[in-house]
């Protein structure tokens, strides 16, 4: 669509610039592969949003009054935050149990994924192995966090057992795609010169393949802690997992406590704010060393 | 002196090593987290799966149904991911470096970006479901915010790495600022953009089964009804079809990736 405009305005300079070869290449740029791709999915997208609208299920809300009330509402949470039925050591402690419980499933998730990862590899691993494992976590991938938490809860119970054991499986499962890409993009130059001089599948491992990895790894992982801190909020709420989230469930379900809700929030947040800033930080570094 | 620095390298490790394992144990402790229990409750949940939870001929009767909640749920999060994404551009053309009109409006739609990301999408769908009640917008518009946030960062990210060289070289030909927005900036981030708003969707999706828990609509709710009455052939159905449209999204995503970027 650029490359038209001025293309055409100075066409008998043009004729006589540009060659009949590199005019044809960009008069037809605009209609290339992929900008026919963006066009038809910003269309669908836009023409699904539409038809999302049309066929909302409203209930009779009045949308005008509900939105008052929502802003009235966030007012209240962000400006008036209060802490009424537990003080606020047992809130901070709460927090703690949260950030365990994402911990956990990282720490758990991470070492577990590793193994796969290296398994789900092509270049380290055969091809049939890494086609079934990158298949199998896919398929857990798939499936929400929520469900395998509840899922496990049958067996286990409802309680942290449920929530880490079915929060890990999510973990895996992520963390299994990232690693296994990430030992995909080392050279083969590498892993050729040390199979040369003969080394084994661990030497190889240990070696060339993690070190030269790492810093993807760890912000890989990272990153994965800060999603499993929301995670494990949400969970809190809706599996009965414990935590902050468990307390937020029970402000807004069962004392309809807004100002609760408020500062339970502003606890989160400021957590959720200082992981990010943390990852930021630990990514900065890492590009440094890298 | 090499033998100070592999000797340096091992204590790190040792001491990284070391925090690593007292958090874990820390957290175990909090967490009052049974790990005999978690190991032998992975064999018991396979084994009560392989036993109950598969869909049988008689819940396939509820299949219309499961699809009819399955399409209002993946219509909202599609709605909410694309008029989030036209959101989150704007405040990410006003956030980015490249582009910022100055530093204040800078900082201010950054700052937005940052408190709508950190706040989940469960804190939003609790707080919403008091004004809006279980209609289709609690959902809609826990989404839209958790993924405004999210999209922001993306975008800011995306204008910084790709569109710093064109955009400059256009302002130096003295073009204005829309000029270099609409010329520069979009066609050289859109491949990128797009390739954001499908993984947002596919997120979001995931998401609003969460919302629907909590919230009692959607996919979510149709999941807990037949979950929390024990009729969990139906619920594995539910989970199926969720696999299933998770999945679908996921290759339609990634062939359209491959053609644009």
């Amino acid at each position: 669509m650029q490359a038209e405009g001025p293309i055409k305005s100075f066409s008998l300079q043009a004729d006589q610039i540009l060659d009949k070869q590199l005019r044809e290449r960009l008069s037809k740029k605009p209609f290339s592969k992929s900008s026919i791709a963006i066009r038809t999915c910003g269309l669908l997208l836009t023409l699904l949003t539409i038809y999302a609208f049309i066929s909302f299920d409203y209930k009779d809300v009045n949308f005008i009054d509900a939105l008052l009330l929502t802003m009235d509402n966030l007012g209240k949470m962000f400006f008036d935050p209060h802490l009424k039925h537990f003080n606020f050591s047992h809130a901070l402690f709460q927090v703690l149990v949260t950030l365990g419980l994402a911990f956990l499933t990282t720490i758990f998730g991470a070492i577990i994924a590793l193994m796969l990862g290296l398994l789900a590899a092509e270049n380290i691993s055969s091809k049939p192995l890494s086609v079934v494992i990158k298949g199998t976590v896919a398929l857990i991938r798939a499936v929400p966090t929520v469900l395998w938490v509840l899922i496990f809860a049958v067996a286990a119970g409802l309680g942290s057992v449920a929530a880490v054991i079915g929060m890990t499986f999510h973990s895996i499962s992520y963390l299994v795609k990232a690693y296994s890409e990430s030992f995909e993009e080392l050279d083969k130059g590498t892993i050729e010169a040390l199979q040369a001089s003969g080394a084994n599948w661990w030497q190889i491992v240990f070696q060339a393949v993690i070190p030269s990895t790492i810093t993807y790894m760890v912000s890989w992982t990272f990153m994965r802690f800060e999603i499993n801190f929301a995670v494990a909020v949400a969970m809190g709420a809706a599996a009965g997992a414990g935590g902050i989230g468990f307390d937020m469930f029970m402000a807004s379900g069962f004392y309809f406590d807004l100002r609760e809700i408020g500062a339970i929030t502003y606890f989160i947040l400021l957590v959720a704010i200082c992981l990010e800033i943390f990852a930021t930080r630990i990514k900065r570094k890492l590009q440094v060393l890298s | 002196m090499s033998a100070d620095v592999f000797a340096k390298k091992r204590r790190n490790s040792l001491l990284l090593f070391l925090i690593v394992g007292v958090a874990t144990i820390v957290s175990i402790i909090i967490t009052e987290y049974n790990v005999a229990k978690g190991f032998t409750s992975v064999p018991k949940a396979v084994q009560w799966a392989l036993s109950n939870f598969y869909p049988t001929m008689d819940s396939l009767a509820k299949l219309p149904d499961i699809l009819v909640k399955l399409k209002e749920t993946l219509l909202i999060s599609i709605a909410a991911t694309t008029v989030a994404a036209v959101l989150a551009f704007i405040f990410a053309v006003l956030g980015s470096n490249t582009t910022k009109v100055n530093r204040f409006f800078g900082s201010i739609s950054r700052g937005i970006a940052i408190l709508f990301r950190n706040i989940d999408v469960s804190v939003w769908s609790m707080v919403l479901l008091f004004s809006f009640g279980q209609s289709s917008f609690t959902g809609y518009f826990a989404l839209f915010f958790g993924s405004f946030g999210f999209l922001t960062r993306a975008f800011i990210e995306t204008i910084d790495e790709v569109s710093g060289s064109s955009v400059e070289a256009l302002q130096a030909t003295g073009a204005t600022y829309l000029t270099v927005i609409s010329q520069s900036v979009i066609p050289s981030t859109i491949p990128q953009m797009i390739s954001w708003v499908l993984f947002m969707i596919e997120t979001n999706i995931r998401n609003a089964t969460l919302v629907g828990l909590l919230t009692g609509s959607g996919i979510g709710f149709t999941f807990n009804l037949y979950y929390k009455s024990l009729n969990y052939d139906i619920a594995s159905l539910v989970v199926i079809t969720i696999i299933i449209s998770i999945l679908c999204i996921e290759f339609i995503s990634n062939y359209v990736r491959r053609m644009i970027l």
